[in-house]
C-alpha cells in the first residue's frame, strides 16, 4: 500500500499541477476587478502555503521528534534537514510570483510591508540554517544544533500568518477564508484554487521524498568511503 | 538554577573586568562606527535627519555580534566544558548566568552609544532619555536570544561568521521594534506595539533557552 502511494505520488502530483494550470489559464474566468491578473493568484497561495506552513511544520515536527529522545533517529534530521532544503525553493517562488503579482496591482516590485518582510526573514532563516549544518561536521552536532535552530525558526511563522492583522500594511488579509470560516472564492475559481493546494502540497513531498534517497545515498557513499581509506590503509600496512 | 546563574554571570563579569575588552576594544569600535554614521550624514543632515534611532541600533548590532561572540569563546577555553561537565551544573542556569553577564555589559555599551548618539548624531537628549527604558529591555532580548545563537554556533567552522547570518534574521525584528520605540520616544507615536514584540520575543527566547541550551551543551 505505502509502495503503492509513493509510486502514484508522482503522477498524481504532475497531474494535479497540470489541472491547475488548465483550469487556471484557460477555463476559470477573468476577475471582475483584476482582470487576468487573478491568474496568478491559483499557484501564490498554494505555494506560500507550502513554504510557510507545510515545510515548516514538516522540519520544526521532525525537530521535535529528533529532540525527544524515545524518537531520536537520523531519519529525523534527515527529514527536517530535507525539508528545510525545499522550503527555501518554496520561499523563493512565493516572492517571485508574489512581486510579479504585485508590481501591476501596487505598482512596485518589492514593499517594506510586514507580510513581504516577515517572509523574506524567514527565507533568511532557513538559508542560515543550512550555513549552520554546513558549519558542523560532527553528524550528531550537526543534528542537534539544526534542531534547535528550526524549532527557534519555527517562531516565525505564526508572526507571518498573523502579521496582516497586527500591522495593517499593503498585503492584503485572508482572502480565500476569512477569519470568520466565510469563504470569498466561488465555482471554479475556488475549485482551481484547492486543486492548486493539493498539487503544491503533494510536489513538496515528492521533492522531499527525492531529496531524502538523495541525502541517504550521500550518507552511505561517506561511510562507504570511510570503510575503503581504513581498508586502504590496512593493505598498506599502516 | 539562580544560584548557577549568578555564578556563571560573576565568573564572566570577572573576566571581562580583567581581560578589559570591552572597555579598549568594543567601546572605541562602536563609538568609532557611530562618528562615522555622522560622517556619511554629512555636516548638514546630522541635526535635521530621523536615522539617529537606526543608526544607534546599527551600531548597537555590530557591538553586539562582537560581544556574543566574546562572551562564546569564554566556553570554548580549555577545560571550560569539561569543568562544567564534571560539576554537572545546570545547563538552565548557566545559559541564563552568561545571559546575564551579556546583557549587563551590552547595558554598559548601549549608554556609552547613547551618549555618543546625542553627541555626534544630534539626537535630542530629553526624547533619548525617555527612550532608555524601551532600550534597555531591547538590548536584554538582544543578550537572551544572542546567548542562544552563540550556542548554536559555537565551536564550528567559522563561528564568528557564521553567527550574523544565523542571528541576524533572528535580531531584524526586535532591531525595527527597538528602533520604532526610540523614534516615537524622540518625535511622539505609538509605542506598545513594538514594547509588545520586544517583550514577547525576551519572554520566548528565555523560554527556549532554558529548555533547550541543555540540549546543545550535551555535544
Amino acid at each position: 500500500m505505502i509502495k503503492l502511494s509513493q509510486r502514484l505520488l508522482g503522477p498524481v502530483t504532475l497531474l494535479l499541477l497540470g489541472l491547475t494550470f488548465w483550469l487556471g489559464l484557460w477555463i476559470t474566468p477573468p476577475d471582475a476587478v483584476q482582470g487576468n491578473l487573478v491568474r496568478l493568484l491559483y499557484v501564490h497561495p498554494p505555494i506560500a502555503w507550502v513554504a510557510l506552513y507545510v515545510s515548516f511544520g514538516t522540519a520544526s515536527i521532525a525537530s521535535c521528534l529528533y529532540l525527544w529522545k524515545r524518537t531520536r533517529s537520523e531519519v529525523m534530521d534527515r527529514i527536517a534537514h530535507c525539508s528545510m532544503e525545499v522550503s527555501v525553493v518554496f520561499i523563493a517562488l512565493t516572492l517571485i510570483t508574489g512581486s510579479i503579482w504585485g508590481r501591476p496591482t501596487w505598482g512596485v516590485w518589492w514593499a517594506w510591508d510586514a507580510r513581504l518582510t516577515s517572509t523574506a526573514i524567514l527565507g533568511v532563516f532557513a538559508l542560515a540554517y543550512l550555513a549552520l549544518r554546513r558549519a558542523n561536521d560532527d553528524p550528531t552536532l550537526r543534528a542537534r544544533r539544526g534542531a534547535v535552530f528550526a524549532i527557534l525558526t519555527a517562531i516565525n511563522v505564526p508572526i507571518i500568518h498573523f502579521s496582516v492583522q497586527w500591522w495593517k500594511t499593503l498585503h492584503q488579509g485572508a482572502s480565500v477564508l476569512t477569519s470568520n470560516g466565510t469563504l470569498n472564492v466561488h465555482g471554479s475559481m475556488l475549485w482551481t484554487m484547492l486543486i492548486g493546494f493539493v498539487g503544491f502540497t503533494l510536489l513538496f513531498f515528492w521533492l522531499l521524498r527525492y531529496r531524502y534517497r538523495l541525502e541517504v545515498k550521500r550518507d552511505l557513499k561517506v561511510a562507504d568511503t570511510v570503510v575503503e581509506a581504513l581498508a586502504l590503509r590496512q593493505r598498506e600496512g599502516v | 538554577m539562580t544560584r548557577i546563574a549568578w555564578l556563571v554571570a560573576t565568573k564572566d563579569l570577572r573576566i571581562e573586568a580583567r581581560s578589559r575588552v570591552l572597555l579598549w576594544q568594543v567601546l572605541p569600535f562602536g563609538v568609532i562606527a557611530l562618528l562615522l554614521s555622522g560622517l556619511a550624514l554629512g555636516p548638514t543632515q546630522v541635526g535635521n535627519s530621523t536615522a539617529g534611532p537606526g543608526l544607534f541600533y546599527l551600531v548597537t548590532l555590530f557591538v553586539t555580534l562582537l560581544m556574543i561572540n566574546r562572551s562564546q569563546a569564554l566556553e570554548n577555553a580549555p577545560g571550560t566544558k569539561a569543568s562544567v561537565a564534571t560539576l554537572g551544573l545546570d545547563p538552565a542556569g548557566v545559559f541564563l548566568g552568561k545571559a546575564l553577564a551579556l546583557t549587563l555589559e551590552l547595558w554598559i555599551t548601549g549608554l556609552v552609544l547613547l551618549g555618543g548618539s546625542v553627541l555626534f548624531l544630534h539626537i535630542a537628549l530629553i526624547g533619548t532619555l525617555q527612550a532608555v527604558p524601551s532600550i534597555l529591555v531591547t538590548l536584554t532580548t538582544l543578550a537572551v536570544a544572542g546567548t542562544l545563537y552563540g550556542a548554536l554556533t559555537r565551536g564550528g567552522d567559522g563561528p564568528a561568521t557564521l553567527l550574523p547570518v544565523v542571528t541576524l534574521p533572528a535580531f531584524a525584528p526586535l532591531l525595527i521594534a527597538g528602533e520604532r520605540s526610540f523614534s516615537a520616544a524622540l518625535h511622539g507615536g505609538a509605542l506598545w506595539e513594538w514594547w509588545v514584540i520586544v517583550v514577547v520575543a525576551l519572554v520566548a527566547y528565555t523560554a527556549v533557552g532554558i529548555l533547550l541550551y541543555g540540549v546543545l551543551e550535551e555535544s
